[in-house]
């Protein structure tokens, strides 16, 4: 995961963002503008993101256990849990959270976060039960199935792994909204404008007209972000190249093939004439070699990266016409 | 020695809208240890059901399936001993094996399972059934994506004996591969078969490989056995419309020598 330069990036951002908010008091204390900004920016978007953060877990369990499982477990017991989830979904969140928050002298954090909690989790289920129903009818499942695995194995053991991804992109989709929904609310002034945070400096800046012309009171904190959501995302793309062991093989497969002077997005099927790189049934090729498809190799249709076009050109395994019998003599 | 009989089983699948789907109707037959039967037919013609219902991913609407005389029990413990008995080998060796999980995982799974060897045993009996099905002990750590479909389908073999089972179902094992290598799996098959006395349902659509692996032949035609007999009397006089049509279908040298259907044109 660090290797990949996606990932990398995002959490260096990530890095900077929690490092300036642990030692914002070490950095608020210089020249005497920058004092100012830096002391209003810095300091709340620790509370923000360990607020938001922390929230977006629970979020998380919550949307991974009930969208799993009503992908996994079939009938009414499914159809409940999938129609309590669409209450859930139709739920207006920033409204709620408008309402909630403007009923209380001061609303706490807690409070925001339990409200971005309750209506933030369908989304997430929704699409974890899609794609488990997806899952569910998959040869490997129903192998497990036919093996005699119970059923919490099957679910934790051979369905969550391959919903890792969007788990992952699930939450930093969550945390993000999150980040927002709290920006914008603090932006709005429902939550205590003494609760400093990216929201309320917006706040401010609108109040006291800093737009268009102020705009270093404005900028930065938009800028923040704006960049705070683009390192989710790229860690998200990490995780999901990191996880997905195709995506992984994919990845290296083609920095393999690179380096060797394939292209490998040309389309055409790579004729190896080196007998080592050709697939052997019975040994398996030496842990370095590149995987390159020479014709009449198996290849799969769902294989994502070197084979993908060639596949597609050649028709992918459908080719061999399944039903031809072979001399067996 | 195990036997198991199928008895006049019949598949309904409720079709939203459109009534009732018959997928299976009214099948018998009885395979033993040692013996192999050949299930032909098109694809909708409830082959895989058949396979399906054997392991208890959907259950029959009517009829009996006896496994040494014992019906098929519904859940827990029992269910597992049956289904430690009777194991399948599925048709797509690219979907049948998690991509998350490694080549150790696939067959430790059903040795731990079903005890079939004490907990310190495990690695060694991993790497033995490798061995069985002619794989290097050096792809256990290594994930499906990493092998070749060759290689998948012997990992699948391998895990479908893991639990010892005395009958085995073979769901089109080879018709996702690629033809040099067919008949190297098949007769992998068809030696394990004769290791550990077998009793193997070959389900296929292929009706070369049917004859030449199989003691009889069951043709299937719309949820229906319209043929069943020893291998060589269905191949080469087939009784049912259906039966030679789908011989005459297959551009097949080895139906030649029968004297009739197109192959004997094609020189």
């Amino acid at each position: 995961m660090f290797r990949n330069a996606k990932s990398l990036t995002g959490l260096i951002i990530l890095g900077v963002f929690t490092l300036v908010a642990i030692f914002g008091d070490l950095l608020a204390p210089y020249g005497p503008l920058e004092k100012d900004f830096t002391a209003l920016k810095q300091p709340p978007s620790a509370q923000h993101l360990l607020g938001t953060t922390h929230m977006g877990e629970d979020v998380l369990s919550q949307a991974v256990i009930i969208g799993v499982t009503a992908g996994y477990i079939a009938g009414w017991r499914s159809e409940s849990l999938s129609a309590l989830t669409n209450v859930f979904l139709v739920l207006p969140g920033l409204p709620l959270m408008i309402i909630v928050a403007s009923q209380q002298e001061n609303p706490s954090l807690l409070l925001v976060s339990t409200v971005l909690a309750i209506t933030g989790w369908a989304w997430g289920a929704r699409v974890l039960r899609a794609q488990t129903l997806s899952l569910r009818n998959r040869d490997f499942i129903q192998a497990a199935r036919a093996n005699g695995e119970p059923i919490h194995r099957i679910i934790a053991v051979e369905m969550l792994p391959n919903l890792t991804a969007i788990i992952a992109s699930s939450f930093v989709g969550t945390v993000t909204a999150a980040v927002l929904g709290l920006t914008t609310l603090a932006f709005i002034g429902v939550i205590p404008i003494t609760n400093l945070n990216w929201g309320t400096i917006l706040f401010w800046a609108q109040q006291n007209g800093a737009f268009p012309d102020y705009w270093w009171w404005y900028v930065p904190a938009g800028l923040c972000i704006a960049l705070l959501g683009m390192a989710l995302s790229l860690i998200n793309f990490g995780i999901d190249e990191y996880v997905n062991p195709r995506l992984r093989s994919a990845g290296e497969r083609a920095r393999a093939m690179r380096k060797k002077g394939y292209k490998v997005s040309s389309g055409i099927t790579t004729v190896a004439d080196r007998p080592d790189l050709l697939e052997d049934s019975v040994t398996p090729p030496p842990p370095d070699s590149p995987h390159v498809d020479v014709p009449g190799a198996p290849v799969h249709g769902d294989d994502i990266g070197a084979v993908t076009e060639a596949d597609q050109a050649t028709g992918g395994p459908d080719v061999i016409p399944a039903g031809r019998p072979e001399r067996s003599a | 020695m195990t036997t198991l009989e199928f008895s006049h089983v019949s598949k309904k699948y409720k079709v939203r809208g459109s009534g009732d789907l018959l997928a299976l109707d009214d099948v018998s037959f009885t395979l033993t240890s040692g013996r192999t039967i050949a299930l032909v037919g098109q694809s909708g013609s409830g082959k895989s059901t058949i396979a399906k219902i054997l392991t208890q991913l959907e259950r029959a609407t009517s009829g009996e399936i006896l496994l040494d005389g014992a019906p098929i029990p519904r859940r827990g413990r029992a269910l597992r001993r049956y289904r430690q008995q009777i194991r399948m080998v599925f048709q797509d060796p690219f979907a049948s094996l998690n991509p998350y999980h490694t080549i150790r995982h696939h067959l430790e799974r059903p040795l731990r399972l079903d005890h079939v060897v004490p907990n310190d045993e495990v690695d060694a009996e991993v790497h033995r059934l490798l061995e069985r099905v002619h794989l290097d002990g050096g792809v256990v750590d290594r994930r499906p994506h990493e092998l070749s479909g060759g290689q998948r389908q012997r990992v699948a073999i391998a895990r479908a004996l893991a639990s010892r089972p005395s009958l085995l179902i073979a769901d089109e094992p080879v018709s996702m591969l690629d033809v040099s290598i067919r008949l190297g799996v098949l007769n992998l098959l068809a030696e394990l078969q004769r290791e550990a006395n077998l009793g193997v349902l070959y389900i296929t659509h292929d009706l070369a490989t049917a004859r030449h692996f199989s003691d009889e032949i069951m043709v299937l035609h719309h949820g229906k056995v319209v043929e069943h007999g020893p291998a060589d009397d269905v191949i080469l006089d087939p009784q049912h419309p259906y039966t030679r049509a789908l011989r005459d279908a297959s551009p097949n040298p080895e139906v030649h020598f029968s004297g009739t259907g197109p192959a004997s044109s094609r020189s």
